[in-house]
């Protein structure tokens, strides 16, 4: 009888004390979304049970924009859509377009931009570390990334003038050459950044904390990476070796040697060592470049209005956030007829629904830094 | 940490081989790029490439021109057949034709892992006419549709969640569509809200 009794006392108190779901609302201004998303969460407790992303805040049109202005014009034109490593949209641009014509690129130009494609690496490796441990509550990580990040700025501004927002790179090679202080800064940058390295991985690898915050969270494998369309150091976290530079080399690329570095659980763990190494890698990728920095113009000749054949062309490389490609159809005149970017935030972003489902809503936080996405470029 | 990191061999990685490509472009000349892939489509599905084609004869730029209602089996055979293991549905997009009897072309980019290669799709369809989903074939077509739709006004058959992504949802128009103006149709939803002021 007592056993009765306590059965309907329990049951009682589920009742009144009855559980649902919750809907809670995260951003579009919460720090730890890195821009303007806006994430609605359904919870059950502290479990996610489903998840709705809402984007579009920095919605530009610039596509629309591209089909309306001539190839040269739209280069500036993608250093505001992932204006945390702009050069490497700048990169993307140039070599979709260029891939219209037989036009012989000098090597020169072929070193500074992989060079320059590598520091804007190193630009956003950064910027995500810094905050992907900030969120996760590691505040000296943050003021050391950024001491670096300064370094890397200040690089670009030396060579292209512009701090954020380069506009790099022209079709054909580059505007002008770099100055030799420019060289002579960055050989000094490479020289003193593996250590700055390691310091971020004395505070992060081994650290209790961390591990309990990364480890066996927001697991994805290759095959469901696969199916999500996920790209970029996430897939490679999963066990995936594969990069655009290797698998379609452009710029210097098959001329240089590096290492590409995969996970093995998909964890948010193993894509913070993913990019750790790939931070490295790109140190190791500018030093091969300043040795073998060959001399020469940094142009070629190209004619005075671009007018691409007409036809159709895809053409991607390997953004640090994933492959960022351009699908460009040309009608024969001066401005393209249609200009799709294929952006990997937003595609990534795409996955977070299935990364985030039977996770603590704490976790949330972690997995949406892990992914490292860009709101400019996701909404473009 | 050095557990992690295996070095990359060049041939997994597909990295420029000079015999093999040597081999590769006396084979292009041969045969239009995508030839054997033609091959696996065909064999399941007889006469499914309407049209054939590539830029330049660029293997990785083939193309292949669909019928709309044979879009999802067609995919699914290309993800799952050994000589093709499209697992990536890197793009999908649509591009719009005002002038063309069929003024909507659907874009879908194909990768492989495997074999390291490229394939575009296409489907050419008329005004309001619905397309079979590919996101049962790809998690991933499930947000590119919705792009699709919101930019350009193409619904989507058996979309799980078909809404607006990018505009919001009364936006109203479909802002890629070539006759739309650059500088848009005036909607401007925002209307400030009258806020009382400090001492009014």
């Amino acid at each position: 009888m007592v056993g009765v009794a306590n059965v309907s006392r329990i049951e009682q108190q589920s009742t009144l004390h009855g559980t649902e779901e919750l809907v809670i609302n995260m951003g579009p201004q919460h720090p730890s979304t890195h821009g303007v998303l806006r994430v609605i969460l359904k919870l059950d407790g502290e479990t996610v049970n489903d998840l709705d992303c809402d984007i579009g805040y920095l919605h530009r049109g610039t596509e629309k924009i591209g089909e309306n202005i001539n190839y040269t014009m739209f280069i500036p034109y993608t250093d505001r859509l992932d204006y945390i490593a702009a050069p490497s949209n700048n990169l993307a641009w140039v070599t979709a377009v260029e891939k219209f014509f037989d036009w012989e690129i000098p090597m020169r130009a072929q070193y500074i931009r992989s060079m320059v494609g590598e520091l804007s690496r190193i630009a956003s490796h950064l910027l995500w570390l810094a905050t992907h441990a900030l969120d996760i509550g590691a505040m000296t990580v943050f003021l050391w990334c950024f001491r670096e990040r300064e370094m890397v700025l200040d690089l670009f501004e030396t060579a292209f003038g512009g701090r954020l927002t380069v506009n790099a790179f022209r079709l054909g090679g580059l505007h002008e050459d770099v100055p030799d202080k420019f060289l002579q800064l960055t050989q000094e940058f490479a020289d003193i950044f593996p250590s700055r390295v390691d310091d971020y991985e004395t505070l992060l690898t081994n650290n209790r904390i961390w591990l309990q915050r990364t480890r066996d969270v927001g697991i994805i494998s290759a095959e469901d990476a696969m199916d999500l369309g996920l790209t970029g150091p996430i897939i490679r976290g999963s066990g995936v070796k594969w990069d655009l530079r290797r698998a379609k080399p452009y710029a210097a690329y098959p001329y240089l040697d590096f290492v590409v570095p995969i996970g093995e659980n998909g964890d948010i763990y193993d894509r913070y060592l993913v990019r750790i190494e790939e931070l490295r890698q790109s140190i190791y990728i500018i030093q091969q470049c300043l040795e073998q920095l060959p001399g020469g113009p940094v142009s070629c000749k190209t004619p005075r209005t671009i007018k691409p054949p007409e036809g159709e062309i895809y053409h991607s490389i390997e953004n640090p956030k994933g492959e960022f490609g351009f699908y460009i159809v040309s009608d024969g005149t001066t401005t393209p007829y249609r200009v799709r970017i294929r952006p990997p935030s937003f595609i990534n972003l795409g996955g977070l629904k299935k990364l985030c489902v039977g996770q603590l809503v704490a976790d949330v936080v972690a997995i949406i830094g892990s992914i490292d996405i860009v709101l400019g470029e996701c909404d473009r | 940490m050095p557990d992690e990191v295996v070095e990359n061999s060049e041939e997994t990685n597909g990295a420029p081989d000079s015999e093999e490509s040597a081999e590769e472009i006396a084979e292009a000349v041969k045969t239009p790029p995508g030839e054997d892939l033609k091959e696996v489509v065909e064999s399941a599905f007889p006469g499914a490439v309407l049209e054939q084609s590539a830029y330049e004869d660029d293997e990785d730029e083939a193309t292949f021109v669909l019928d709309v209602d044979s879009i999802v089996a067609v995919c699914t055979h290309l993800r799952d057949h050994g000589d093709a293991l499209f697992k990536l549905l890197t793009d999908l997009t649509a591009a719009h034709y005002p002038e063309a009897e069929d003024p909507f072309e659907m874009l879908y980019h194909l990768y492989s892992f495997e074999h390291n290669r490229r394939l575009r799709l296409k489907v050419r369809i008329k005004e309001g006419r619905a397309v079979p989903t590919v996101s049962g074939v790809w998690t991933s077509a499930d947000w590119m549709e919705r792009e699709v739709y919101d930019l350009f006004g193409i619904e989507f058959e058996g979309h799980p969640d078909l809404r607006r992504i990018l505009l919001p949802d009364n936006w109203g128009s479909h802002p890629m569509r070539k006759d739309y103006p650059l500088e848009g149709r005036g909607e401007r939803i925002y209307t400030k809200p009258k806020r009382k002021e400090i001492g009014e």
